[in-house]
């Protein structure tokens, strides 16, 4: 399972580095989406310090939706659903390697996006053990979640309007958790809030995806 | 293809089946136990609303006190449709039960959820306008039950994605399952988001303490007469549901048969 896992990650993130979608679009996107909260949110009165670790999140939410779309669109080719059924790899393995490929994507976005907070609204990036964790327990979590519902959401032909209706309210708890957990780190969560119970929260979501997405996926390939 | 052309033709096709009279009970119509079941649907419905109105009006709420009789029973009748899509999502995984009405249950279900949990959402905000000044505050069950309308919302829609019916019970049955594992997460997120951040803000609002007898009877008359009014519709919804797929299912035969004698003739 783990094999095949390495080796459909490794293919989708060889695409990525072929094709060139996540530099050249996806990235741009992520920093155009830090310069439009900007736009909406005065910046020299310091609500965008203040509000940086939520407008963070969201941003990452939103290169999630497109990661996994493009995750999907890979997929969609003539015969390719066929072929990966047909390969004899575990789907299981199918399922932890795109969402593995997924999660690098979106790590690298959100140290590009950590970059842009720094220079774009003067944050600080003090305690960053904790930034660290909480961006990998939450990455993995979105990445599971979006495989997952992108594979329902897959074979439709409304699957763009319809990922964004099945992936947002689910993955809500990601969104509250990693701003809460950022927030203790940076200092600008106003209260003392405890990044700990935060943490924990993420991981249990990851965990809860990632079984979710081993056992699901099976059924699911073999429907299409 | 063939599939627009049979859904267009449910409008037509459900309403004759159960207008023609000569369809047996319980298939085209409804037997004598759903008429009862929507007799006293009607019944409870009727005097919750007549208790409601009789109720008197408080110091601090005035009129407003009386949504206390439909409220809170649609609140309770959206969870119980939402534990039914669950428990029926979860006999149609299971080999052993897998049928298409488990399927039919579930839709059903969150359909009418859906539509209890905006009611409530909007006696809710009804009540908190003159109440609490505002339509909306961000109190964790509020915001919970705004996500799970958001849920089952994507849920219905991906119900609608054409596919086959065995097909789109597999994805239907996950998502709802999904759904539910997803709530105590919400649940938790939301708790600690609204109480790190300010109190309760309905505690004081709490009524448990000095609620009149009278608004205690109408509650629970509510809560009776909406888990009534929900047992009944889903009845109905699921008949119609199973006509829906025959209806599909008789489109598609009679499209490839008029393919078949176009192939003839040609």
């Amino acid at each position: 399972m783990w094999r095949d896992a390495v080796l459909v990650a490794g293919k989708d993130l060889r695409i990525e580095a072929r094709s060139r979608v996540a530099t050249n679009q996806v990235a741009p996107f992520a920093l155009l989406v830090l310069v439009l909260f900007a736009f909406a949110l005065d910046p020299d009165r310091g609500v965008l310090t203040r509000a940086a670790a939520g407008l963070f999140w969201v941003a990452v939410l939103l290169c999630a939706l497109l990661a996994v779309q493009r995750a999907q669109t890979v997929e969609a080719g003539e015969g390719t659903a066929d072929a990966l059924r047909l390969s004899g790899l575990d789907p299981a393995g199918i399922f932890l390697g795109k969402a593995g490929a997924v999660a690098v994507q979106l790590l690298v976005l959100e140290v590009l996006l950590g970059l842009g907070l720094v220079v774009l609204y003067g944050v600080d990036l003090a305690g960053y053990p904790v930034l660290a964790a909480t961006a990998l327990a939450a990455t993995l979590g979105l990445a599971a979640a979006g495989t997952l519902y992108g594979a329902l959401a897959s074979g439709s032909r409304v699957r763009e309007t319809l990922l964004p209706l099945l992936l947002l309210p689910a993955v809500a708890p990601v969104l509250i958790a990693a701003t809460r957990a950022s927030e203790a780190a940076l200092g600008t969560g106003g209260l003392d809030v405890a990044p700990g119970d935060w943490l924990a929260l993420l991981g249990v979501f990851s965990v809860v995806y990632v079984a979710a997405g081993t056992v699901a996926f099976g059924p699911l390939m073999e429907e299409q | 293809m063939t599939i627009a052309t049979s859904t267009s033709d449910l409008g037509a096709a459900a309403p004759a089946t159960g207008g023609s009279g000569a369809a047996p009970a319980g298939r085209g119509g409804g037997g004598p136990l759903t008429l009862s079941l929507g007799l006293a649907a009607v019944l409870a419905l009727g005097a919750t609303v007549g208790l409601g109105l009789t109720l008197p009006a408080t110091v601090e709420q005035g009129e407003y006190s009386r949504l206390i009789a439909i409220h809170p029973g649609l609140a309770w009748a959206s969870y119980v449709a939402v534990g039914v899509t669950a428990l029926a999502s979860a006999l149609w995984l299971w080999p052993r039960s897998r049928s298409l009405r488990w399927d039919q249950v579930a839709g059903a279900s969150a359909e009418i959820g859906v539509v209890f949990t905006a009611l409530t959402l909007a006696t809710g905000s009804i009540w908190g306008r003159p109440t609490w000044g505002v339509w909306w505050v961000w109190d964790a069950r509020l915001t919970l039950s705004a996500l799970m309308l958001a849920l089952y919302l994507g849920y219905l829609a991906l119900r609608r994605v054409p596919a086959p019916p065995d097909v789109r019970a597999r994805r239907s049955a996950l998502t709802a399952l999904l759904a539910v594992a997803v709530v105590p997460l919400n649940h938790f997120a939301v708790t600690w988001w609204r109480t790190l951040h300010q109190g309760r803000s309905l505690a004081q609002l709490d009524p448990g303490n000095d609620l009149d007898g009278a608004f205690i009877g109408a509650m629970l008359l509510g809560f009776l007469a909406m888990t009534l009014v929900y047992a009944w519709l889903l009845v109905h919804r699921v008949r119609v549901a199973r006509l829906e797929d025959e209806v599909e299912e008789a489109g598609l035969v009679r499209a490839i048969e008029e393919r078949r004698r176009e192939a003839v003739t040609a």
